[in-house]
């Protein structure tokens, strides 16, 4: 009889083992690599905006402050969106004819809110509170990056749940104190940095706010750190032993 | 030792090794001898997984709520079911792997489609803790241990967690056993067939087989290491099933005898379904010299002495419930499985599980098909009682009476357990028509073996075996008297 395959089908059954074994890890891993890079968590790739508003801009050279905009951040859940009105206020006064505000003014004259793109979001099924971080001093830059340095906004951190617990499951790595700026609350401390920032510049800020600064700081390993981290937990009261909980983000 | 004779008639009739071939691979080779009975069933199953289909279908887009689960029974059909069906696969791999260990000749008819009962019982089995997660599709991450974004592991103290792997690891290697052991026959069915297009497909599923020694050398090492790995598994996936119950508080499952007692059941109700479907196969395809009375009479033996083990854990559940001077155990083992709403449960199971099989002590009863066939139905719905006793019942009464309430299935949880029992059907009569229902080879092995070892009888004509059974238990077979 003859034969059905040719002696050539041995090294393709081979090929196809080998590939197989080769095959499955790297999709696995290609999938991984994939799911954690800044093609799907869209860290560090900026999001267009219907107004290219620049945070550095208004920050960093103008110096106002965070909370002009984000008015809710200390007292909500939520940080707050400015509406056209806030914008206004000033744009109504300077560069009233510039083209790139045009959308602005629209949005004025026929009541209508602008739309702006969500940067920064995380699932409904997480209930997340900015009044807690920040009343725990925690500084913006910490999770949103160094939004004084962005011209159009972009993610600062990828806000998967393995970020998230990164500090949850050990905040003494990140919570940090300014001991020059002597009797402020946590949460004064946190826009105290930007108004130090504007003031005197990177120079004369803690080794640590200079990291925060920059956006780079992604907490520390470092003994002494770990040790006051540790001491402001107690001063702060953060419950550790159930931060890590299902429930403190998933009611 | 000189020479063994083989007392049991495991090959009756007038054989050689082509009547052999013939009489096996004609099922695949032949499909004029799949008449109207296989269009029925297979018409039959086809209909249970529609509605299967349908039942999974409505079940996504609307939720577990279709069930008639509830707080406290969270546990109900779904995990019944699964139980059931997992328990059903265990016969295949006993007589695949333990029984091959033992060297138990008889398996060799056998064990092909009760390994393909296994893996399709698995696949019936898997269905349901995936859909009692509620989203399947997410269930990946539930259930696989794997560094993910949410820096999550499953809780690996579960014994949840175990099960698994348990059966995850038991699915893999049921179908690499199974796969291993068809190659040689594919070989078979290769040479054998006209069509170019099966050639092709069955010369890719034989790898290549020629036959020389070292193919055969290297078959007989895998199919023993697989033996191997498999035997544990016999014992081990039940004991971890069993463990989602005992390692709980829950009264009623928090017993000690349960991994064994689960074991044994699995078998219990595994070699019932074979039998199931043996009976009408061999009869419906002319297989009654190569599946004989001799083997349907040991299986009946199997669920004679398994039954027993089953009982014996069916009392020590009572024993424990009194021993353990638990109010909440005694009260459930009198209020909710002595009498109360489901005792008819209780009652149909003892029934079913203790009282019929024992008709197995009769020998003309274990000789009698259409006896055989009806002790099998009442050990499978037996069995199926058995886990509904154990899950649903023990769930509806807790430790706080404000939280008791009755469990009521829907019609979707017998639709989806009907769908089941139809997909499985359908698998297996597809099975039956694709591929080599018994080990072609092993017979002819054995065949072999009864006559001695002495090829040259076979090959030069067909040797008349008379069914010894017919006549008495213990008589020689003439030919085997040829030294090892």
């Amino acid at each position: 009889m003859a034969q059905i395959f040719k002696p050539s089908a041995n090294s393709v059954a081979k090929l196809t083992l080998i590939s197989v074994v080769l095959g499955v890890p790297s999709l696995w891993l290609a999938i991984a690599g994939l799911s954690r890079s800044p093609a799907n968590t869209k860290v560090d790739v900026p999001l267009n905006q219907p107004v290219p508003f620049s945070h550095q801009h208004h920050v960093w050279e103008l110096g106002l402050d965070c909370r002009y905009c984000h008015t809710t951040v200390e007292k909500s859940s939520y940080a707050g969106l400015p509406s056209t009105e806030t914008c206004m206020s000033c744009h109504s006064q300077i560069w009233t004819n510039s083209p790139m505000l045009e959308p602005v003014r629209q949005s004025y004259e026929t009541n209508t809110p602008i739309q702006w793109n969500l940067v920064n979001k995380v699932p409904q099924f997480v209930f997340f509170n900015h009044s807690i971080h920040i009343a725990r001093g925690l500084n913006c830059n910490i999770c949103h990056g160094a939004v004084n340095n962005m011209q159009i906004t972009w993610k600062g951190n990828s806000f998967q749940m393995a970020w998230c617990l990164q500090c949850h499951r050990a905040p003494e790595r990140y919570l940090h104190e300014n001991k020059t700026a002597e009797g402020q609350t946590p949460r004064q401390q946190v826009f105290n940095m930007y108004w130090q920032l504007q003031e005197h510049g990177l120079k004369d800020l803690p080794e640590k706010e200079k990291q925060l600064a920059d956006g780079h700081f992604a907490g520390s390993d470092e003994a002494a750190d770990l040790e006051a981290g540790k001491e402001l937990i107690k001063k702060y009261g953060v419950h550790t032993q159930q931060l890590a909980d299902c429930s403190v983000c998933h009611h | 030792m000189a020479s063994t004779p083989l007392n049991d008639t495991m090959i009756t009739g007038t054989q050689d090794y082509a009547s052999i071939d013939q009489s096996i691979s004609s099922l695949i080779t032949d499909q004029k001898r799949h008449t109207r009975p296989w269009f029925f069933m297979f018409a039959l199953g086809l209909m249970g997984t529609g509605l299967l289909a349908t039942s999974i279908t409505w079940l996504l887009y609307q939720g577990i709520g279709i069930w008639g689960n509830n707080i406290p029974t969270a546990w109900a059909f779904d995990i019944v079911n699964f139980v059931w069906w997992i328990g059903i696969g265990h016969a295949g791999t006993l007589i695949s792997a333990i029984l091959l260990l033992l060297r138990q000749p008889w398996r060799n008819s056998i064990n092909r489609f009760s390994e393909a009962m296994t893996i399709f019982a698995v696949m019936c089995a898997g269905m349901f803790p995936l859909l009692h997660t509620g989203r399947p599709w997410v269930a990946i991450y539930w259930l696989f241990p794997y560094p993910n974004i949410m820096a999550l592991w499953p809780q690996f103290r579960s014994p949840l967690m175990w099960d698994v792997f348990a059966v995850s690891t038991y699915f893999t290697v049921s179908l690499l056993f199974w796969f291993i052991g068809l190659v040689p026959d594919f070989a078979t069915l290769r040479d054998q067939s006209k069509n170019k297009f099966a050639r092709v497909l069955l010369a890719l599923a034989s790898l290549g087989w020629r036959g020389s020694n070292r193919h055969w050398h290297r078959y007989e090492q895998a199919y023993l290491i697989l033996a191997g790995l498999s035997t544990p598994l016999v014992l081990s996936v039940h004991s971890i099933v069993s463990f989602d119950f005992a390692s709980s508080v829950v009264p009623g499952w928090n017993v000690t005898v349960f991994p064994p007692y689960f074991v044994a059941g699995a078998v219990f109700a595994g070699f019932a379904m074979v039998l199931t479907f043996a009976i009408p196969i061999r009869k419906l395809y002319k297989l009654e010299d190569l599946i004989t009375m001799r083997h349907i009479d040991w299986m009946a033996k199997i669920i004679l002495a398994t039954g027993l083990i089953v009982a014996y854990g069916y009392t020590l559940e009572m024993f424990y419930a009194w021993y353990s001077a638990n109010p909440n155990e005694w009260d459930l083992t009198l209020l909710r499985r002595l009498s109360g709403p489901y005792s008819w449960a209780y009652y149909s199971l003892i029934v079913c599980n203790i009282v019929a099989p024992q008709v197995f002590w009769i020998p003309w009863c274990r000789k009698n098909l259409t006896i055989v066939m009806i002790v099998c139905q009442f050990v499978s719905v037996g069995m199926w009682l058995e886990r509904f006793v154990i899950i649903p019942m023990s769930l509806t009464a807790n430790y706080l009476p404000s939280a008791n309430r009755m469990y009521y299935p829907t019609f979707w949880d017998f639709g989806m357990f009907a769908g089941t029992i139809g997909f499985f059907i359908v698998l297996m009569f597809l099975f039956i028509r694709f591929m080599p229902v018994i080990n072609i080879f092993e017979v002819k092995d054995l065949l072999y073996k009864m006559l001695g070892h002495r090829d040259s009888l076979i090959a030069h004509s067909a040797i008349e075996i008379p069914d010894l059974l017919e006549n008495s238990d213990t008589v020689e077979i003439p030919l085997a008297g040829g030294a090892h």
